[in-house]
């Protein structure tokens, strides 16, 4: 046996230490070894953004940017909540449906019940939590692949939602604060209210982090980077609310050089606010609490979060009841911007979902992906048919760039993981 | 007269109509690793399941620094310090070291995750076992090699006070320089004052690393040796037995 050695072992580091040129060099190898994140899904975003620009003069304008947005906050929901099954290597085939049996429910008992609206949605919202719930003692408690619970649903909730509608039936979303949502803008000054908010709410989470890492004694980024990556959340959300602040009604042209008076369209629209704050609370949940660690876990090695004294069954189930509960916000989300709810709503959506998902960077075995890669995943197949639609080609070329988009997505991060083959950097 | 860490008398444990174990007794020391070899099918991991709280024994006596105690659950035996490092080491290769290290017991200020204080906490762990194999403690497990991982496993193990540390097959799946590796991890692990129990197969590394060797037979411990005072031969005589250990046990 041979003795310890005589002189004392390298201090270990975190990938804290160093300048920001250290930082920028392990933020790079990170990526060169396969820790692309959403990279690929930014990158593809910006290329189709800049595409169509070009070959339509409206795309770019204020009114189809917040289209835009209104258009893909539906899927961007839909694509979150499926996050948190996807992160365990699970699937929520129901979470379409889910979302339309909880817009039926919202719209039925405002209409034919005269329940008050807030009820109503919390009614729905508690459906999605029940409906979660029984999905989760299914699959973790029960033992059935989440695959063929959740397609049982996703065909027996077709025929629920049918039955809550009536046959052939439809229903105008009359209620105005759920219009509003998708239809209606914040008033400019609550729109930078809002963003002064979430800045300072960034600022001292980071300096909070800083300090509590200080009397941990480990090692701290430099302080420049922290400003520099606030520096640029700040311009990109002074950026975004200005350009929203526009207004962006169709100009009526002017008589005798007299413009026509026209009703202003400005301001941030109001799901934004709504999806950003569910993003950053579940963002927040997954990477600062340990029911997050836990869940990414679950999703790495059960085995393993089984042995750590995890309770495995009870992530799954909670991971699902978020999926289904946040399904029912996409839902209410997506009447308020068709203002019909019929027995269709939502029975499409789900596998764009997941293919918004996958688009972000999400894997679908499990442990590997963030709220934001879903988000930026829903963007990106929301522009593909935002512009195509503008260019004026048909339905069926939204679908097959869409499709191609996925694959292309799923080969990049495949390629560059097994070039990579590991990584370094957290 | 040395009080043992675990010390175990008349453990039986049976599946059904099998007798696994048909009252064993182990010993295992502060300081001292403590090799558990056997055939297949001796009853090792039975054993070992039933130290870590996994499969409670159905009979005997489980002593712990000569108390008297029960182990019916993991929490039980993680509360005593009774750490099992599995073979198959059960480690999120999503998460980084310092991640699994503290997984199921994870540091929080205000509800949150107080990241600084488990990167200091794993650092000094793995410092302290003088681990010079781990460039960064946020290294991802996926990017980690065989020998890497096990020494994770160990450093969290040892994390939280523990008492006893129970490797299963440390080196099975190891090349020649990675097992040297965790070997000498081994030896600092029992010379900071853990009772190491390791199970192995093989032998060469048993006789580099353990202070005393417990041979299991068909559910019964048929020796209990310090190892200067045996030679693999026999060792290999009582596995299979075509020997009989004629001496007294530890």
């Amino acid at each position: 046996m041979t003795t310890t050695p005589a002189t004392p072992p390298p201090t270990i580091g975190s990938g804290h230490e160093g300048s920001i040129r250290d930082q920028i060099t392990g933020y790079f190898r990170g990526v060169r070894q396969g820790e692309m994140g959403a990279l690929p899904a930014i990158g593809g975003f910006l290329v189709l953004v800049i595409l169509f620009s070009f070959l339509n003069s409206t795309f770019l304008t204020p009114l189809n940017m917040a289209n835009l947005l209104t258009q893909a906050a539906t899927l961007m929901m839909l694509a979150m909540a499926l996050v948190f099954v996807i992160l365990l290597g699970e699937i929520d085939l129901s979470a379409g449906v889910t979302s339309g049996v909880g817009a039926s429910i919202f719209v039925v008992l405002v209409h034919n019940y005269q329940v008050n609206w807030i009820a109503a949605i919390l009614i729905a919202l508690l459906t999605g939590f029940t409906i979660g719930t029984f999905i989760g003692i299914f699959v973790a408690k029960v033992g059935i692949p989440s695959f063929v619970v959740t397609l049982g649903l996703f065909l027996g909730f077709q025929g629920l939602q049918l039955i809550i509608i009536g046959t052939g039936g439809a229903y105008r979303v009359e209620t105005p604060e759920v219009s509003a949502i998708m239809n209606r803008n914040l008033p400019i000054p609550l729109g930078w209210a809002f963003l002064v908010i979430a800045i300072a709410l960034a600022v001292g989470i980071s300096l909070w982090d800083r300090a509590r890492r200080t009397r941990a004694g480990v090692a701290n980024r430099p302080l420049a980077l922290m400003w520099a990556r606030l520096g640029a959340i700040t311009v990109a959300g002074v950026l975004f609310v200005g350009f929203l602040s526009l207004d962006r009604a169709v100009s009526r042209g002017s008589l005798n050089g007299v413009p026509i008076a026209h009703n202003a369209i400005e301001g941030v629209p109001i799901v934004v606010p709504i999806a950003v704050f569910i993003l950053w609370t579940g963002t927040f949940i997954l990477d600062r609490t340990r029911f997050g660690r836990h869940l990414y876990a679950v999703g790495g090695n059960p085995e393993a979060a089984r042995r750590a004294g995890i309770k495995v069954g009870m992530i799954r189930i909670i991971a699902f009841m978020t999926c289904s509960t946040l399904a029912i916000v996409s839902g209410i989300f997506d009447a308020s911007r068709i203002g019909v709810v019929s027995a269709a709503t939502g029975s499409q959506i789900v596998l764009s979902g997941v293919a918004a998902a996958v688009v972000g960077g999400v894997s679908l075995f499990g442990g590997r992906g963030r709220l934001t890669h879903a988000a930026i995943g829903a963007l990106v197949i929301a522009v593909i048919a935002n512009g195509l639609g503008l260019l004026g080609l048909p339905a069926g070329a939204n679908y097959l760039v869409t499709g191609g988009v996925l694959i292309l997505a799923a080969a990049f991060d495949a390629i560059s993981r097994k070039r990579g083959g590991g990584a370094l950097t957290r | 007269m040395v009080v043992p860490v675990i010390e175990l008398t008349g453990i039986v444990k049976s599946f059904g109509p099998v007798d696994v174990l048909k009252g064993v007794d182990l010993k295992a020391f502060a300081g001292k690793v403590t090799a558990l070899v056997g055939d297949n099918g001796a009853g090792k991991s039975t054993l070992v399941k039933g130290l870590a709280g996994v499969q409670p024994y159905d009979g005997g006596s489980v002593k712990f620094n000569g108390q008297e105690v029960n182990l019916h659950s993991p929490r039980e035996a993680s509360a005593l310090g009774v750490e099992v490092v599995y073979q198959d080491l059960a480690l999120a290769e999503n998460l980084d070291i310092v991640q699994n290290m503290f997984l199921g017991r994870e540091e929080t200020t205000f509800g949150t995750l107080d990241e600084g204080e488990m990167e200091r906490q794993a650092s000094e762990t793995l410092q302290g076992l003088s681990v010079r194999t781990v460039k960064s403690v946020r290294q991802k497990v996926s990017s980690l090699s065989g020998g890497q991982r096990q020494t994770v496993a160990i450093a969290r193990s040892v994390l939280k006070n523990a008492k006893v540390v129970i490797l299963d097959e440390p080196t099975a799946a190891l090349g020649v320089a990675q097992t040297e590796q965790v070997l000498n991890l081994v030896r600092r692990l029992a010379d900071s004052g853990v009772a190491v129990i390791i199970i192995s197969h093989n032998l060469v590394d048993v006789f580099k690393v353990a202070d005393y060797i417990s041979v299991l037979y068909l559910g019964t411990m048929v020796a209990s040796i310090a190892v200067k005072d045996t030679t693999s031969d026999d060792v290999v005589g009582y596995i299979t037995g075509s020997k009989t250990y004629e001496g007294t046990n530890v």
